[in-house]
C-alpha cells in the first residue's frame, strides 16, 4: 500500500479537455515534501504533471501551489502534514489561486504578479548621489528593517491567498505592496512621499487591503505582507499626512480623540468629527465635511432606529469612571518622540533578553 | 529571428551583471533564461561575498588567501583582477540598492569566512545571493534596453563559416516554439552542474547546459575534475547550511564528542577551506568516528541566539523545515555533499572563450580563479566581476560589426532532434532512473576521495548512459510547459559534464584541491602544476594542459 495519496488539478491547454483531478500514489516518509511526493510521481509514472520547482528548499519561490486548499510552497509542505489536512484520505494540490493556469500546476505569475511588482516602481531611487568611494551611511536597524521585505521570493503564495485580490484583481496585491514598502522603508531611497502618495491615491493601492492576515499566514519566508502594508500606512500617515480616500485617516483621529475625552466610543459623534479630520466643528461646517456628513446621514438614522446610539448619549456621553488611567496611557504613549515600529522580524533587542531572540514564525514555544 | 548585439544565456548573478554592463555600454541587449531571473541558483548563496574593502585588508592578502585555497592551480593575474575589484564591485551593488548588513556606525558589516586571513565577507543576513540577484532584477526591469526572454530553454550555439558565435537556438517553454536568435557575442552564464551528483546542493536547474553547449561546439572546458564538497550538508537531500555558521563560530563535533578539526586545521579550524573540512569530515566518517547516519554534528548553539536569528535566520528555517532540528538549541547532522564546480568553460579575464564572439562567466566558466578549491563567498564575487566584465567586454567588441545570419539549418537541426524525443515509442528507460544512477555513480566514485579503480568504473558507467540517454521514454509529447522533453535535453547536457569531469580526474594523478586521489595522495608540482584541458576533437573528448599563471606567489606547503 502507498504510504500517501495525491490528487492533482490537471489541465492541459493543448487538449479540448476541461482540467480534471488524477490520483497519484506515493511512497515517501512522511517528514519529506509534497513536492518530493510530486516528482516521485513524475520519476516513476507521468512525466507530463508540469510544476515549476528548482531548489527544493524554499529559496528560489518556483512551487507555490494550493494543498488541500491552502496556498503553500510545495517544496517546504511536509508531505506527513499535508495528509493530515487531506480529505478522504487525498492530499490535493492545484495551482495558485488569483492567476491564470498554464498547464497543470503551472500559472501565469507574469500576468499578474509581475506586471503588479513592475506597478509599484521596482528599483531604488537614491535620494543623493552615491558617496565617492564608499557606502551610503545607514542606520544598521534600517537596512534589517527592509531585510523582511527583501526576504521575499516572489513565489507568489501571497498573491494565490489574497481575499481582496479575489473580489478586486486590480489590487496591487501584498507581494508587490511588500516590495514597495522595501524602498519606502529604504532610508536611501528619495521618493518615499511619492511612492506613497501613489498608493494611496491609486483606489486599488494600499488601502484596498482588507486586513484578513492570509498573506501573513501562507507567506513561507515571514515576509508577513500585510505588516509591510500596514507600515506603508503608518508612513503615509505619521510621516506625510497623507489622508486615504476611504477617510481611515480623520476616522482614526476621531476615534483616537474620542476615547481620549470619554474613554469609550461616542458613536453620535464619530461620523462628525471623522469628517473633520477629528474635529467636531470642522466636521460639521467646512464644506466637505458637511457634504460626506449629509451623504452619511442615512447610516446615522439607521444607527438611531436599532439603538445603536441612545438618543440621550447624544448629547450627554459619560466619561468612564477612571478616565485619568485612559489619559495617562495616552501620555506614556505620546511621550515617546520616535514611531515604535512593529517589527516583529528581528526582534529581542533588548540586552540580556536571550528568550526574546525568537523570530517570528518560529515554532519555539 | 530576435536579433541582439549581445545575447546573455543564463539570468542569475553573471547573467544579470554581464547583461547590465553590456547595456550600458550601448549594445543592444537580450538574457535567455529557463527560469524566471529570481528563480536562479545564485539564490543559494547564503554566506555573503568577499571584498578587502577594509582600510585594515588588503586586497593583496585577499588574493593570496585565494591562490593558497585553490592550491596554487587558480591563476594569479586573474585572482588579482577579482580581488583589486572586489571592493568598487561591492559598491556598485550597495549604491544600487543591496540592503547589505550595517554595523552601529552605518557602515557596511562583515563577518569571517573559511580560509580568510581577515574577516572580509559582507552579506545581507544569510540571502545574500537572493537579495543581490533581487536588486540586479530591479536594475532589469529598470532597464528597458535588455529585453528578457524569460522561460526560454537553449539548445545549441550557432557557428558561421569562419567558427564565429553567430547565434543560439532555443525553445520557448510556454508554447514549444523554436527560435533562432541571432548575436553577434554570446555570453554563457549557465551556472553550474551540480545535479549530476545525487545528493547535492544544487538546485533542479543546475545541469550544465551551457559547459554543454560550449564543449559541443569546441570549446576546451578546464578544471573539470575539480569539484568542491561542501562540508556542511544535510545528509539525504543534500540542502546547504551556510559556511557562515562556521563564520559565525559554530564548532564540529564528531560522534564521541571530539572537536576533530582540531586535528587536521589546528590553526584555522573549523574555517580551514573547503577541501580541508570536507576530507576532515569524511576521513571521520569512514573511520567509523561519525554518526550512524554517516554524519558529524555542526555545533551552532555556541553562537548567541539573537545573533543566529539575525544572521543565520534562513539557516534556522531549514534546520527547522527540512531536518525538524532547532538549530539554536541542538547540533544539527551534516556531512559533505556537492556543491560547486570549480572548473567550466576556460575563458580569459575578458570571459572571452577560444571561440571567436562566445564567452563565459561565473560558474559554468574557468578563468580561473578559484583552481583547486573555492574559498567561500569568492563565487558571488567571481559572479559579479567577470559578468561585468565581459559584458563590457562583448559590447566594446562588437561595435561597428554587422548582424550575422545564422543558418536555419541549424533550427531545423534541433527541431529534427526535438520532434525525435518526442516521437519515440517508450520503450527505453526513464529520464529518472537515467539521472539517479548517473547522480549514485558520481557521488559515490568521483566524490570527496577518488582512485583510479573507481574512475574508470565511473567513465564505464557515464559512457553507457550516454548511449541509454539515445532513447529514453518520454511521456509527454505536447508543446506548452513539456518538461519532460526538457529533461531528456539536461540529461545530455549532464552526461557530457559529467565525462569531463571523470576524464579530468583519471588525468590527474595528484592530490590537489578537491581532487583527493588515495592512490596519489601528495600534490605533485613537479609534474601536475598545471591546468587539464578537454575539449571534443571529432566527437571524442581529447586531453591538453595549459599553464598556470603566476604572479607574485610561489607555491608553498599548505596548512591550515
Amino acid at each position: 500500500m502507498a504510504d500517501f495519496k495525491l490528487k492533482i488539478r490537471r489541465f492541459d491547454p493543448e487538449s479540448a479537455d476541461p482540467a480534471y483531478w488524477a490520483d497519484y500514489d506515493v511512497d515517501l516518509p512522511p517528514e519529506r515534501s509534497v513536492l518530493d511526493g510530486i516528482l516521485q510521481v513524475k520519476d516513476r509514472e507521468d512525466a507530463s504533471i508540469a510544476i515549476r520547482c528548482s531548489c527544493r528548499a524554499a529559496i528560489c519561490g518556483s512551487c507555490g501551489v494550493r494543498i488541500n486548499g491552502r496556498s503553500a510552497l510545495a517544496c517546504n509542505t511536509r508531505i506527513g502534514d499535508a495528509a493530515e489536512g487531506g480529505r478522504d484520505g487525498f492530499i490535493t494540490v492545484e495551482p495558485m489561486g488569483n492567476m491564470p493556469v498554464v498547464k497543470d500546476l503551472v500559472t501565469d505569475m507574469e500576468a499578474v504578479h509581475w506586471k503588479k511588482v513592475r506597478r509599484v516602481v521596482p528599483w531604488l531611487v537614491p535620494a543623493e548621489e552615491p558617496p565617492e568611494g564608499q557606502e551610503y551611511i545607514v542606520p544598521a536597524e534600517a537596512m534589517l528593517d527592509v531585510t523582511q521585505a527583501m526576504a521575499c521570493i516572489h513565489c507568489g503564495v501571497c498573491v494565490s491567498a489574497c481575499l481582496s485580490l479575489e473580489v478586486d484583481p486590480d489590487f496591487i496585491g501584498p507581494a508587490a505592496l511588500a516590495k514597495a514598502y522595501r524602498f519606502v522603508g529604504d532610508p536611501r531611497d528619495g521618493e518615499q512621499e511619492a511612492r506613497l502618495r501613489d498608493l494611496a491615491e491609486d483606489p486599488h493601492g494600499m488601502y484596498d487591503c482588507t486586513h484578513c492576515f492570509a498573506c501573513v499566514e501562507v507567506c513561507p519566508k515571514d515576509v508577513a505582507p500585510m505588516n509591510q502594508i500596514m507600515r506603508l500606512r503608518r508612513r503615509a500617515t505619521g510621516d506625510f499626512d497623507i489622508k486615504d480616500q476611504n477617510n481611515g485617516y480623520g476616522h482614526e483621529h476621531a476615534f483616537v480623540g474620542i476615547v481620549e475625552r470619554w474613554g469609550t466610543n461616542h458613536e453620535a459623534q464619530l461620523l462628525p468629527r471623522s469628517f473633520g479630520d477629528g474635529s467636531l466643528v470642522k466636521g460639521q461646517l467646512s464644506p466637505s465635511g458637511a457634504q460626506q456628513l449629509a451623504r452619511e446621514l442615512p447610516t446615522a438614522l439607521r444607527g438611531l432606529r436599532s439603538g445603536k446610539v441612545a438618543p440621550k448619549k447624544v448629547f450627554l456621553h459619560p466619561k468612564l469612571p477612571d478616565q485619568k488611567q485612559v489619559r495617562r496611557i495616552f501620555h506614556e504613549i505620546e511621550s515617546h518622540d520616535e514611531r515604535i515600529e512593529l517589527n516583529l522580524y528581528i526582534v529581542g533587542e533588548m540586552a540580556g533578553d536571550e528568550e526574546g531572540a525568537m523570530a517570528e514564525g518560529s515554532q519555539e514555544a | 529571428m530576435p536579433q541582439h548585439d549581445v545575447l546573455v544565456i543564463g539570468a542569475g548573478l553573471a547573467g544579470q551583471r554581464a547583461a547590465l554592463a553590456a547595456a550600458e555600454k550601448g549594445a543592444s541587449v537580450g538574457i535567455v533564461s529557463k527560469v524566471h531571473p529570481v528563480r536562479s541558483h545564485s539564490n543559494a548563496a547564503q554566506g555573503g561575498i568577499n571584498a578587502a574593502l577594509d582600510p585594515q585588508d588588503s586586497w593583496e592578502s585577499h588574493a593570496f588567501d585565494t591562490v593558497k585555497g585553490s592550491d596554487y592551480l587558480g591563476d594569479q593575474d586573474a585572482i588579482e583582477i577579482m580581488c583589486r575589484e572586489a571592493p568598487h564591485e561591492l559598491l556598485e551593488l550597495e549604491h544600487l540598492g543591496v540592503t547589505f548588513h550595517r554595523d552601529e556606525r552605518g557602515r557596511l558589516g562583515k563577518r569571517a569566512f573559511g580560509g580568510a586571513s581577515a574577516a572580509r565577507t559582507y552579506y545581507v543576513a544569510d540571502i545574500t545571493g537572493q537579495a543581490i540577484l533581487h536588486v540586479l532584477y530591479e536594475q532589469l526591469m529598470k532597464y528597458e534596453e535588455v529585453t528578457r526572454y524569460e522561460e526560454w530553454f537553449s539548445t545549441a550555439l550557432v557557428q558561421d563559416d569562419e567558427g564565429r558565435i553567430a547565434g543560439v537556438v532555443t525553445r520557448n517553454i510556454r508554447d514549444g516554439a523554436m527560435e533562432l536568435f541571432a548575436a553577434k557575442a554570446v555570453i554563457l552564464a549557465t551556472g553550474g552542474n551540480g545535479q549530476i551528483y545525487d545528493p547535492t546542493t544544487n538546485a533542479l536547474i543546475c545541469t550544465g547546459d551551457g559547459i554543454a553547449m560550449a564543449y559541443r561546439i569546441g570549446a576546451p572546458l578546464m578544471d573539470m575534475e575539480m569539484i568542491q564538497y561542501h562540508p556542511t550538508t544535510l545528509a539525504g537531500l543534500g540542502l546547504l547550511i551556510t559556511e557562515g555558521a562556521r563564520g559565525e563560530g559554530a564548532h564540529l563535533y564528531n560522534a564521541a564528542g571530539e572537536r576533530f578539526m582540531e586535528k587536521y586545521a589546528p590553526n584555522k579550524m573549523e574555517l580551514a577551506s573547503r577541501d580541508v573540512v570536507s576530507r576532515a569530515e569524511q576521513t571521520e566518517i569512514n573511520d567509523g568516528h561519525g554518526f550512524p547516519d554517516g554524519t558529524v554534528a555542526l555545533d551552532i548553539t555556541v553562537v548567541p541566539r539573537k545573533r543566529i536569528h539575525e544572521a543565520l535566520r534562513e539557516i534556522v528555517n531549514v534546520g527547522r523545515d527540512f531536518a525538524g532540528v532547532d538549530i539554536t538549541r541542538e547540533p544539527i547532522h551534516i556531512k559533505p555533499g556537492n556543491h560547486y564546480v570549480m572548473g567550466g568553460v576556460h575563458t580569459d579575464i575578458h570571459g572571452q572563450t577560444p571561440i571567436p564572439g562566445l564567452y563565459a562567466a561565473g560558474e559554468c566558466a574557468c578563468v580561473s580563479v578559484h583552481g583547486g578549491n573555492r574559498l567561500g563567498a569568492n563565487s558571488l564575487l567571481d559572479t559579479l566581476v567577470f559578468g561585468r566584465r565581459s559584458g563590457e567586454h562583448a559590447a566594446k567588441a562588437v561595435r561597428g560589426m554587422g548582424m550575422p545570419e545564422p543558418s536555419r539549418s541549424s533550427l531545423q537541426d534541433e527541431e529534427r532532434a526535438i520532434q525525435s524525443i518526442v516521437g519515440r515509442d517508450g520503450t527505453g528507460r526513464r529520464v529518472s532512473e537515467l539521472k539517479a544512477e548517473l547522480g549514485q555513480t558520481m557521488d559515490k566514485y568521483v566524490a570527496v576521495f577518488r582512485d583510479e579503480a573507481g574512475l574508470d568504473t565511473a567513465l564505464g558507467i557515464v559512457r553507457r548512459l550516454k548511449e541509454e540517454a539515445q532513447d529514453v521514454a518520454i511521456d509527454d509529447k505536447g508543446t506548452v510547459f513539456n518538461q519532460d522533453v526538457l529533461g531528456a535535453l539536461e540529461l545530455q547536457f549532464m552526461l557530457d559534464n559529467a565525462e569531463a569531469i571523470v576524464i579530468s580526474a583519471i588525468e590527474r594523478k595528484e592530490s590537489r584541491g578537491a581532487q583527493f586521489r588515495t592512490d596519489y595522495p601528495d600534490r605533485n608540482d613537479e609534474d601536475w602544476l598545471k591546468h587539464i584541458n578537454v575539449s571534443v576533437n571529432r566527437a571524442e573528448p581529447e586531453l591538453s594542459y595549459s599553464e598556470v599563471t603566476m604572479t607574485q606567489w610561489e607555491p608553498q606547503e599548505r596548512t591550515y
